[in-house]
């Protein structure tokens, strides 16, 4: 932490703040309770078919595998693959030359993609979630590259919103991620590929 | 303290700039086709859900408790970001928040800062006042990177640059890019273009700064939203990051953001999730930021507060949805609201921030409506935008300015807004409005007029009346 940045100098803010709510709530509203009357979770008919074809709605590469190793060496032999540490030993084939942590941002920049795991899958937005965990590695590992495979297991997939929300623990760092980096800021056209992996692959592993 | 930089300086009175914006043609194009598009977009969206009204009631009951204890939480979400290793700054006012950024940035020892797009920082003015202390900001969103470039202004919250279409992206572009002469107006080549652009930036800055689309009390997470990756970037890439963040922008718990990260895409982009959302909380050890700031600002958010009717309005989480159904925002475009916050929740927002009915500006833009409710109806924490504008109307009423022409134009304006047949009406009233006028000055207009008429006397209309100039400019 730089000297003096410290939040001392804004205590007299805090306390102006603080006082001003306090007047404003005068009337203070009673509390009322938080109606949840929402769905936790649906009665899908395949969570999984439902988020094989959710991910591919956002023109993300969808393959559904009983084993993700032969997938993982036809897709990526012959390339410069960055990896979080912890990925299972069988899925580091040969043909691949892998970048190992700890990687700079320059050869991150310049690999040809990133191989990972996840946290959990959301079937009904077709959202995959990382949180830094096995097989994720640092956020940026992720960021940089212009290509991401991702593998998913059938078990990590849950159906809804809150039904994910619920596996996650929330002080990870958590990136939740629907598809390739996509703008529409021209003219509303959805253009897949600004900033992040401009294509995303991912590999459903059946259960 | 100095005037509130949520309106901009030297904007005139709603009706003037609605009547310079109808005027210009591409403006209107752009902006009916994008909100036309993007509103049958979001229906789709919505309709998916079978529990969608259920979702609203929540998110709506969610952001009331909040609000009701808001001392409770900031302090509990301080006290959470803090246990995780961020530092926590509070500001009072936007020169006191950029003070506090300023000198963070300064203290990082950076000369130059990637932005993500955050309605926030835009409302203190933080560009101008970073720039004034030699720290230069790069807004690394594909929009406000247009709006910057171009040295514009935003017109949309989601879509700061709806008012250009792809030919005048390029032409910025070209001009302002190195080594951009031969782009195209493609989207994609345009996007490419903005990604070689901006790489370099993220991968020197020291400092990013972010907004904040949610803060959870609890843990002391904090949730950004977002499409293209710059956020990830900015979260991800420097050393130190400056996270400011109004003080409304809190959920008590975990568990209320399963409400709002369905809520939010599909009100705002009408996707089912918008591509990347990040959560952090405060500092992790080898991944990310190694310095973080949250800097929570109120900025005459406690005044809003303390209306019982306008309070609503800080249940806004920003989603844009009930822009894009606006009849008078798809006419105008955003910039007539000469504010940082359009259309209707700008109608509602700003003047209560602003917190000034004096104010000729801020006071026109509760009358920048015509209280068809179709606001209400999509926005999915059920703020009653109409019931706010009409109390606000009445509040703008009672701090007597030296009511301006404009108003009653802007009375007239709702009104004819409603139907095509009123429009009919509305210009034999303006006509009657001239030939009432007495040296100057009008004792009496037919009504919906009589209703400001009736308690004083006003200036005449301008030579050129509503009626006529919208059907000069109309279609
Ligand atoms: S007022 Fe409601 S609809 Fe409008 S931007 Fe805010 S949350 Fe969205």
């Amino acid at each position: 932490m730089p000297g003096g940045s410290g939040p001392v100098a804004d205590s007299a803010a805090k306390d102006v703040i603080l006082g001003r709510i306090r007047t404003a709530l005068g009337n203070r509203p009673a509390a009322r309770p938080i109606p949840r009357e929402y769905q936790r979770s649906r009665p899908f008919p395949s969570v999984l078919d439902l988020f094989a074809e959710r991910v591919a709605d956002y023109r993300a590469i969808v393959h559904r595998v009983d084993d993700p190793v032969a997938m993982v060496r036809s897709l990526l032999a012959g390339k410069r693959i960055a990896v979080p540490p912890d990925l299972p030993a069988e899925w580091l084939v040969p043909e691949v030359t892998w970048l190992h942590e700890p990687l700079s941002n320059a050869d991150l920049d310049g690999c040809d993609g990133v191989l990972t795991g996840c946290a959990a899958g959301i079937a009904e937005t077709g959202t995959i979630v990382l949180d830094g965990g096995v097989a994720q590695g640092r956020r940026v590992i992720t960021l940089l590259p212009d290509y991401h495979l991702c593998v998913v297991r059938a078990d990590q997939i849950a159906g809804t919103v809150p039904e994910a929300l619920e596996r996650l623990e929330p002080t990870r760092p958590l990136t939740f991620i629907s598809g390739p980096s996509a703008t529409s800021d021209i003219e509303l056209d959805r253009v897949e590929g600004v900033h992040g992996p401009r294509t995303l692959e991912v590999l459903i592993v059946n259960g | 303290m100095g005037r509130n930089p949520v309106t901009w300086l030297g904007s005139p009175a709603f009706p003037t700039a609605a009547r310079t914006a109808l005027a210009d043609d591409q403006l209107r194009r752009n902006l009916n086709h994008a909100t036309g598009l993007i509103r049958n977009k979001r229906a789709g969206a919505v309709a998916e859900l079978p529990d969608w009204e259920q979702l609203r009631l929540s998110g709506e009951a969610i952001k009331d408790e909040v609000l009701a204890n808001l001392d409770t939480y900031l302090l509990r979400f301080e006290e959470s970001v803090t246990a995780r290793g961020g530092v926590v700054h509070w500001a009072a006012d936007a020169a006191e928040a950029n003070e506090i950024v300023l000198r963070l940035a300064r203290e990082a020892g950076a000369d130059e800062v990637v932005k993500i797009k955050s309605m926030a920082t835009m409302e203190i003015g933080l560009n101008e006042a970073l720039e004034a202390g030699g720290v230069k900001p790069i807004e690394t969103d594909l929009a406000e990177l247009i709006v910057q470039l171009g040295d514009d202004r935003p017109s949309h919250i989601l879509v700061p640059a709806i008012h250009k279409n792809r030919t005048e992206i390029r032409d910025i572009f070209r001009t302002t890019m190195p080594g951009t002469e031969d782009l195209t107006n493609e989207p994609v080549e345009l996007a490419a273009a903005a990604r070689a652009f901006l790489r370099r930036k993220f991968l020197s800055a020291k400092v990013a700064v972010s907004g904040a689309n949610f803060g959870v009390a609890s843990t002391g997470s904090v949730v950004i939203v977002e499409s293209e990756g710059n956020g990830r970037m900015c979260l991800t890439l420097p050393e130190t990051l400056i996270t400011v963040m109004g003080i409304e922008k809190l959920v008590p718990s975990w568990q209320d953001l399963e409400v709002f990260l369905q809520l939010l895409p599909r009100s705002s982009t009408a996707e089912r999730m918008n591509p990347y959302t990040s959560i952090w909380s405060g500092v992790t050890p080898g991944d990310g930021p190694q310095n973080f700031h949250l800097v929570l600002v109120d900025n005459g958010r406690t005044d809003t507060l303390a209306s019982t009717v306008g309070r609503q309005a800080l249940r806004c989480i920003r989603c844009s949805a009930c822009l894009n159904v606006c009849p008078v925002y798809e006419r105008t475009g955003g910039q007539a609201y000469g504010s940082v916050y359009p259309g209707p929740i700008g109608a509602i927002l700003t003047p209560q921030l602003a917190g000034d009915m004096h104010d000729k500006h801020a006071a026109s833009l509760p009358f920048a409506s015509s209280l068809c409710g179709a606001c209400f109806e999509v926005c999915p924490v059920r703020i009653d935008i109409p019931s706010v504008l009409v109390h606000l109307r009445s509040e703008a009423v009672a701090a007597k300015p030296r009511y301006s022409p404009e108003a009653i134009g802007m009375a007239a304006m709702s009104w004819v807004m409603a139907g095509p047949r009123r429009f009919h009406v509305a210009q034999r009233l303006a006509t009657a409005g001239r030939l009432l006028a007495r040296g100057g000055k009008i004792r009496r207009l037919p009504f919906p007029g009589s209703k400001w008429t009736d308690s004083r006397d006003l200036p005449a209309p301008a030579k050129e009346s509503f009626s006529a100039w919208w059907k000069r400019t109309r279609g």
